[in-house]
């Protein structure tokens, strides 16, 4: 039972980093209707700031502060140099993907150029030490990670709800057409959302790095595969489902952890995708879109 | 008409002639006493011809982008390789079990194109690539899981074992790649292939002509998935040693990068996809650092001002209507007149 | 017998009925228009009649055979074929080509037959090339024959989107708003194009927005209003129903009373 909750409380931690980073996903799909495939680079690009930082002897808030700026400016390059000439050209959609998949290459592999493809040493910085609590003993670091996440993605929220600016993103997810026309500028929309979507995973990054207190170029990998499938489960374009798919996620992934094998648990968000996809492709979320002919 | 129409013409006027020319090249090739390490470019070459041609099946002509043929391609390797390593089967049966193998899994991850389209196909391909690896990597009692498989036997044919010394591996893959190649071309000229990009172009249009647009999905990825089945089973004995790290994503990616780079949607584009990403970090050793950034930028680079691919352009050549029908038109007066 | 009975269709998206109890009937060889204001359902007609969206309740019958609910591949089967408003042509095939993916299911071969390149392979091809040449001759293509359909300028297009509908072999030609996007010269072109079609034996019911067109050639004409027919019959009948023209001009009770005062 100890050990139940102590995964129960490990999943729900890292469901919300996963939640974090799912958020990403779901800004740019709700905008575009793209799958950002280099969303994961972004979030290693992220970790790799924040270790750089650190070793600079920014400290450790400091140190996420910078890499945040920094790798929400790369969400920012990746749109304007590779992105935005193509919806220029009105160029098929696979088009895009497939941009998306080539700057994650890139990003990943240039990181493996500039800081060598071995996992490096993150200091262990939001360690508060273990406390116990009936009995059952918990790292502080789980509840540091946990709510860090929550009032990030409770500020999201906010934003995308409660702001003007929040308003324009949601009216552009709507119909970017006629946004256009109501005097919003689209462009900067598009803009705003990969900042947010790198800082938010510049964040994770820092986070997850902190958590195992190790970082390495394809870190981004797996976690954006699991974050996008939190995104999907909660019905991609939809923040609340970015968040609670997140959680699903994180929470099942750890529980298959203890009862099947740990070696089997990353597999788990790609069942958790493929059974989403298959039997309610719109998340839990979504609505489904109505064929047009 | 344009430098590349005119180029066409002359090609395909003399299409004979150079076929021959190619052909007797290729088969000349080790004659000229070149060292094992560019026989054994050679070779990877081929394979990866194989395993563009498979993805352009499904990629290229069929529309649907799959990240997961590096799954396949491991299927194909482990399926022959536990074969002759566990149940002493010859190369040539191991081989046929493998393509059927893989066929089967293609099977499976094409009934998903049943109800998904474009970036969440796309995704649970990638999934699936995954998914092998992670198969192969836990189930330890079978696939030896990280430690992977050592001493895998070269294929043999009448008892003598096709290695690199006799060049019989590289006569295998030549083999093996003409034959891929000829299937591909027969079946992308014929009622399936033209309903494979048909469903490509507009699917809905194609379900209101009456093609079964779901079973020719999902028959492009058995397809696809036998032949990177087949590219793998010659690939485990070529190396002699396979482990689930020899499939990363990479793989897959690499595949898209040497398509896309080519052109998808045409066979020409393939063979120089393949070739052009596999001598490229060989030329330029200085640039191995470097390389899967290269593959990166191609795909970015492509997409943004050259999407068709390099050699991607539409034939400017008449369709070919064949000689007896062209007589029976040219009687009835109703030859189409040429562009 | 009617060739096709649309027996009290309807269908609703979410609280909208966008069909409410339509019954249409076209008897061989006429050719049946469907007319209504933009967003009356008419289209909505067409794909449940293809297939594309299932009734929530009513028949449909075709040749006596009950059809609502079939995949679109089946409809194509029992014989009818259909154009779309937004041309959809395989833009990067050939114009053959385009009319050969319309005779996708006239060939008998199965997969293994075009691999090895049997006897039934190569006569399958051959007929049907032969037959996709002499249609292109027949709707004036066969110039085009090679070209790609992208290629072709916009009349030529909607042609070949005809021909392709033809080449399935079907009896019941849908047309979704032929006329669109045409010049006077070209619709009148299409029109004596459409009734051509009607001399060698097809059955035609189409969407058309183009006045003279409809007027010209319907044999009956159905209008559509709001999901529900409001009028039907020949068309110098519809054009003077009062319902009609108030659907098609709006408010005309206001107009007259602005005319009074």
């Amino acid at each position: 039972m100890a050990i139940f909750i102590q995964q129960l409380c490990n999943g729900l931690a890292l469901g919300l980093v996963y939640a974090l980073v799912a958020v990403g996903y779901s800004l740019v799909f709700g905008i575009l209707r793209l799958i950002n495939f280099s969303h994961g680079a972004v979030y290693a690009f992220g970790a790799h700031a924040a270790f750089f930082f650190v070793g600079l002897n920014f400290g450790p808030v400091p140190a996420i502060i910078a890499a945040l700026v920094i790798t929400g400016l790369l969400g920012v390059v990746i749109d304007k140099t590779a992105l935005a000439p193509l919806r220029k050209k009105r160029s098929v959609p696979i088009a895009a993907l497939v941009t998306t998949l080539g700057i994650s290459n890139i990003i990943q592999n240039l990181l493996v150029v500039k800081f060598g493809s071995q996992r490096k040493p993150f200091p262990d910085f939001f360690n508060l030490g273990a406390f116990t609590l009936g009995g059952i003993q918990f790292s502080s670091r789980q509840f540091v990670m946990f709510g860090v996440s929550l009032v990030l993605l409770l500020l999201l929220l906010l934003v995308v709800n409660k702001t003007k600016i929040g308003l324009a993103m949601r009216a552009t997810a709507q119909n970017a057409k006629a946004a256009s026309l109501m005097g919003i500028n689209v462009n900067s929309i598009i803009t705003l959302t990969f900042l947010m979507g790198g800082a938010s995973a510049a964040i994770a990054g820092g986070m997850v790095g902190g958590y195992y207190q190790v970082v390495y170029p394809g870190m981004g990998f797996m976690i954006g595969l699991k974050a996008f499938a939190a995104s999907v489960l909660g019905g991609i374009g939809s923040l609340p489902g970015a968040l609670v798919g997140g959680l699903l996620v994180g929470v099942i992934e750890s529980i298959a952890a203890l009862y099947i094998g740990s070696n089997y648990r990353d597999s788990m968000a790609f069942i958790i995708l493929i059974v989403v996809l298959i039997v309610r492709p719109a998340g839990l979320f979504g609505k489904n879109e109505v064929v047009k002919v | 008409m344009d430098i590349t129409g005119r180029l066409e013409r002359f090609f395909s006027q003399r299409r004979i002639f150079f076929f021959a020319v190619v052909i007797a090249l290729l088969a000349a090739l080790p004659a000229f006493g070149f060292s094992r390490y560019i026989m054994r470019i050679c070779i990877v070459i081929s394979i990866y011809s194989m395993l563009t041609l498979a993805l352009n099946l499904v990629a290229g002509y069929t529309g649907q982008l799959s990240m997961g043929n590096g799954g396949f391609y491991a299927i194909g390797a482990y399926t022959a390789t536990l074969l002759m390593i566990n149940a002493g089967l010859s190369f040539w049966s191991s081989l046929v079990v493998a393509a059927a193998f893989a066929g089967i899994s293609g099977f499976l991850l094409g009934l998903p194109t049943l109800r998904l389209k474009g970036s969440y196909l796309t995704i649970v391909t990638l999934g699936f690539g995954e998914i092998v690896r992670m198969i192969l990597m836990n189930w330890d009692t079978v696939t030896n899981g990280t430690l992977g498989v050592r001493n895998i036997p070269l294929p043999s044919l009448f008892g003598v074992s096709l290695s690199f010394t006799n060049h019989g591996l590289y006569y295998l893959a030549l083999v093996l790649t003409a034959l891929v190649s000829v299937f591909c071309a027969l079946v992308i000229n014929s009622k399936v292939g033209r309903a494979f990009i048909a469903i490509r172009e507009d699917e809905i249009a194609a379900q209101m002509m009456g093609i079964k647009t779901v079973r020719y999905k999902v028959l492009a990825f058995v397809l696809s998935a036998t032949i990177s089945g087949i590219a793998g089973a010659f690939y485990a004995p070529m190396v002699g040693y396979i482990d689930p790290n020899s499939f990363t994503f990479d793989i897959s990616s690499q595949i898209i990068s040497m398509a896309i780079l080519g052109g998808l949607g045409t066979m020409r584009g393939m063979y120089f996809g393949a070739a052009a990403l596999i001598v490229f970090p060989e030329v330029s050793r200085f640039l191995m650092d470097y390389r899967f950034v290269i593959y990166g930028l191609i795909l970015v680079l492509m997409m943004r001002f050259r999407p068709q691919g390099l050699l991607g352009w539409r034939t400017r050549l008449p369709y070919r209507f064949g000689k007896v029908l062209e007589r029976q038109l040219a009687a009835e007066g109703s030859l189409p007149p040429l562009l | 017998m009617p060739l096709l009975h649309i027996k009290d269709i309807s269908l609703s998206f979410g609280g909208l009925k966008a069909v409410d109890s339509v019954n249409i009937r076209v008897d061989e060889g006429e050719i049946v228009s469907l007319i209504g204001p933009n967003g009356a359902g008419k289209t909505t007609v067409f794909n449940i009649l293809t297939g594309i969206y299932t009734v929530d309740s009513g028949e449909i019958f075709f040749e006596g055979n009950a059809i609502q609910n079939k995949i679109p591949q089946d409809i194509v089967e029992a014989g009818i074929a259909r154009t779309f408003q937004n041309i959809r042509l395989f833009r990067n095939m050939r114009v053959i080509e385009n009319v050969l993916i319309g005779s996708h299911i006239r060939e008998p071969y199965n997969f293994f037959q075009a691999v090895f390149r049997t006897r039934r392979f190569r006569d399958s091809e051959r007929e049907n090339t032969l037959k996709a040449v002499r249609l292109l001759r027949e709707v004036g293509l066969l110039a085009r024959t090679h070209d790609y359909a992208a290629n072709l300028p916009y009349g030529e297009q909607r042609k070949l989107e005809i021909a392709r509908a033809l080449a399935t072999g079907a009896k019941l030609i849908l047309l979704d708003e032929p006329a669109a996007g045409m010049n006077p010269q070209e619709s009148e072109e299409l029109l004596r194009f459409i009734l051509s079609l009607r001399g060698r034996g097809y059955t035609i019911l189409m969407i058309e927005h183009d006045m003279s067109v409809v007027m010209n050639i319907s044999d009956r004409i159905y209008v559509l209003d709001y999901g529900k027919l409001i009028s039907e019959g020949l068309p110098r009948q519809v054009a003077n129903d009062p319902k009609v023209i108030e659907a098609y001009l709006g408010g005309v009770p206001d107009a007259a009373e602005n005319n009074r005062a």
